[in-house]
């Protein structure tokens, strides 16, 4: 059969379909009206009308983060692309595999400060994978399967496709690649089996072993490869706020988050262990706090990561083992038959002791005598309420530390947030994409009154498709983490942190017609999320404007620059 | 490196993004018309060249990085130098340019153009020489290097 002769755009459009797309999110303009012309005159995916580029990002961030997929976004030139920079930056510091495509003024007017020109792919070179330039319609098909492939493969991220407008209208034979070949570009999959060996000698014989687990454990869909692993070992775990699910959080053997706000018995067993393998994490500043101070305490650390450039970056590892980290994982359980025998599982004992009396502090408690709303309570209820089953997802600041520490996590997937760059105004778009992915399932997005601001906008986009998305705000009329830093920091001058003239969210919720609650006692906190999970509001938006405690903070804290084990603790003052 | 427009600049703002020096960087396109060489001096902690080198190799466009220093390997840069060259300059200046091995290769009424090549640190020692007074302008390539022997580089 000959290839048929199809414009630049309708060839984008195609593209997609071979790439199996569900959903585009977008937001139409000049430079893209070819593309949206063939997206018109199409039936195969779904395009998802946001109200700012960002949050077409975010969403489509979010649906690759609950799903596994790549998600789509689509944007215009200049302030298309600029505004969809924030959400690009985030994909890339949480490693979630995208593909941008942006619009771009015609070839013959670029450098010539064109209306709505800018140089996107200079823009956007430090925070994606790879982007590329599309200057010949007969590119446009194999850079896109060249986008795809690189988005998901390795260690993924998101990648940008700049097209020109003059090279949508252009036209070619439409031939889609079946494979790609990059001679720069081989990621490795398969861990060293000596390396792996290494490992497992040393974890065997470990008196006082740790089990660290990051956000590639669930990139890399190596959940069960993990929970097989460790039940085989019996090894405590830890899980890296980006991690969370990636272990089961009802199992006895784990600890709780660790960090800056990770439990007492995490961070503790972390900085005390003897042999730590850390699998799909990254020893960053806001997990292990001063490096000088974690490396103060002798201990062999294992690292399995698919990144090269993780390992040894900011600590330095005994055993690396560069890999896809569910295949390296099985390969690490198939060579522990050939070692059990030499593995004496009582040596851990007295270390499982000390570790149960770290967590015998119950760092988590917190003071509740019911005169305010405690945001730790909602988390607590919210859980109780959804069966622990709900996709959460949160904003940045405090609001989204208890999200983290109050519901526990059993699965990968379902805990959705912004780890690396901590982007306030996720939270919302993030639930978007979730609920398109997931229609029957229930999200929440948890946040807080100054976080929910910064995309308010999409309000609109859940109304006209339908998403019965549950917004728990957890307003304490300040940006809580903000306020808790100068308030530790800074002798309490609460410097520019106070949200003063808020909205009525509960009218402002309505206004777009969705429903709106307004909780204001302790003991309407069940009551309220009960109704709004409930069959009668099933089908709708509920925004919860919760008015909480205005000075509780999150505890345990590692105040910035300590280390891991210099906690402050919800007691102390 | 992909012979590609946009693949320097990756590069550089690996190096600006996280901090790197860099000292030199010199490019040119190979034999191979789609490959382009770059050579970078830098400097650092064994991690910090351990992380340059990595982060280097995640760079879609880089195809293969060597670091010269883990072997024996040769170094060559060119320099031009102008020179004031009155009369009373003039012997002086043909002397250490022939100690150097240079050559002038410009001659006007008050001044020479001198073309030395070498590593890095004899054209520093050949600048040392010269009295300062007399200088007027310096350019410089930046470092090449080739590993010796049977040590190379290729896609």
């Amino acid at each position: 059969m000959k290839p048929e002769i199809i414009t630049g755009a309708e060839i984008v459009i195609r593209s997609l379909q071979k790439e199996s797309v569900d959903f585009v999110f977008g937001y139409p303009g000049g430079a893209v009206l070819n593309i949206y012309d063939a997206i018109f005159k199409q039936k195969h995916f779904k395009h998802v009308l946001v109200r700012h580029e960002q949050a077409a990002v975010h969403a489509a961030d979010a649906f690759s983060r609950a799903t596994g997929k790549v998600g789509v976004a689509l944007v215009t030139s200049g302030p298309g692309a600029t505004n969809a920079v924030t959400g690009i930056a985030t994909a890339y510091m949480d490693s979630i595999p995208m593909v941008i495509i942006s619009g771009q003024v015609p070839t013959h007017a670029i450098g010539e400060d064109a209306f709505q020109e800018c140089d996107t792919v200079g823009i956007t070179r430090p925070c994606v994978k790879h982007n590329f330039l599309v200057k010949d319609v007969n590119k446009i098909a194999s850079t896109i399967k060249k986008a795809f492939y690189i988005a998901a493969t390795g260690r993924p991220g998101p990648v940008l496709v700049d097209i020109p407008k003059d090279i949508t209208a252009e036209e070619a034979e439409f031939v889609y690649p079946e494979t790609v070949a990059l001679r720069s570009y081989t990621p490795v999959t398969k861990g060293h089996l000596g390396q792996i060996k290494k490992a497992l000698d040393l974890l065997i014989k470990a008196k006082k072993p740790m089990v660290y687990s990051g956000g590639g454990v669930v990139l890399g869909d190596a959940a069960e490869s993990l929970k097989k692993l460790i039940d085989t070992l019996g090894f405590p775990v830890t899980n890296t706020l980006m991690g969370l699910g990636g272990f089961p959080a009802s199992d006895e053997k784990f600890l709780g988050m660790l960090g800056m706000h990770g439990t007492y018995e995490a961070n503790m067993a972390m900085q005390d262990c003897d042999v730590l393998i850390a699998v799909g994490a990254r020893f960053d500043d806001r997990v292990i706090g001063n490096p000088d101070h974690f490396l103060s305490k002798p201990r062999k650390i294992i690292h399995i990561d698919i990144d090269p450039a993780s390992i040894s970056k900011r600590v330095k590892i005994d055993v690396p083992i560069v890999g896809d980290v569910k295949i390296v994982l099985d390969d690490m359980l198939e060579c522990y038959g050939e070692v059990k025998s030499d593995h004496d599982k009582s040596r851990v004992k007295p270390w499982l002791a000390q570790i149960k009396e770290w967590a015998s502090k119950d760092c988590m408690a917190f003071e509740d005598d019911g005169s305010f709303i405690k945001p730790q309570k909602v988390i607590q209820t919210l859980h109780k309420v959804t069966n622990g089953d709900a996709f959460v997802t949160s904003d940045v600041g405090q609001h989204q530390m208890w999200a983290a520490q109050y519901y526990p996590f059993d699965k990968p997937r379902r805990w959705i947030n912004s780890g690396g760059l901590g982007t306030m105004g996720v939270g919302l778009p993030y639930a978007m994409g979730c609920q398109l992915a997931f229609p029957d399932s229930q999200v929440a997005c948890v946040t807080g009154e100054a976080s929910i601001q910064m995309c308010i906008q999409e309000l609109s986009t859940c109304k006209q498709f339908n998403l019965p998305i549950k917004i728990i705000n957890l307003n304490n009329r300040y940006m809580g983490m903000v306020r808790q830093w100068q308030e530790f920091f800074y002798g309490n001058r609460y410097a520019e942190s106070y949200m003063d003239a808020l909205p009525d969210f509960v009218k402002l919720a309505e206004s777009y017609g969705h429903v709106g609650m307004k909780i204001e006692k302790s003991a309407d906190i069940e009551p309220a999320l009960k109704e709004a999970f409930s069959e009668k509001l099933k089908e709708k938006l509920v925004f919860m404007d919760f008015i909480t405690d205005q000075t509780e903070n999150v505890f345990p804290m590692v105040p910035n620059g300590k280390g891991i084990s210099e906690m402050i603790l919800a007691g102390d003052s | 490196m992909e012979n590609e427009s946009g693949a320097l600049s990756r590069v550089s703002g690996l190096f600006s993004a996280r901090g790197y020096n860099i000292e030199s960087l010199t490019v040119a396109p190979t034999e191979d018309p789609t490959l382009s060489r770059m050579t970078i001096v830098t400097n650092g902690s064994d991690a910090v060249i351990e992380q340059i080198v990595k982060q280097l190799n995640k760079l879609l466009d880089v195809v293969r990085v060597l670091d010269l220093n883990d072997g024996k390997y040769i170094e060559r840069e060119l320099m031009l130098v102008k020179v004031k060259a009155s009369n009373q300059y003039q012997d002086e200046m043909k002397r250490i340019s022939d100690i150097f091995r240079g050559r002038i290769i410009d001659v006007s009424d008050n001044t020479f153009t001198i073309e030395v090549t070498g590593s890095s640190s004899k054209l520093d020692a050949y600048l040392e020489s010269l009295d300062s007074e007399s200088i007027i302008e310096t350019v410089r390539t930046g470092a090449l290097g080739l590993g010796r022997g049977d040590r190379i580089l290729k896609a």
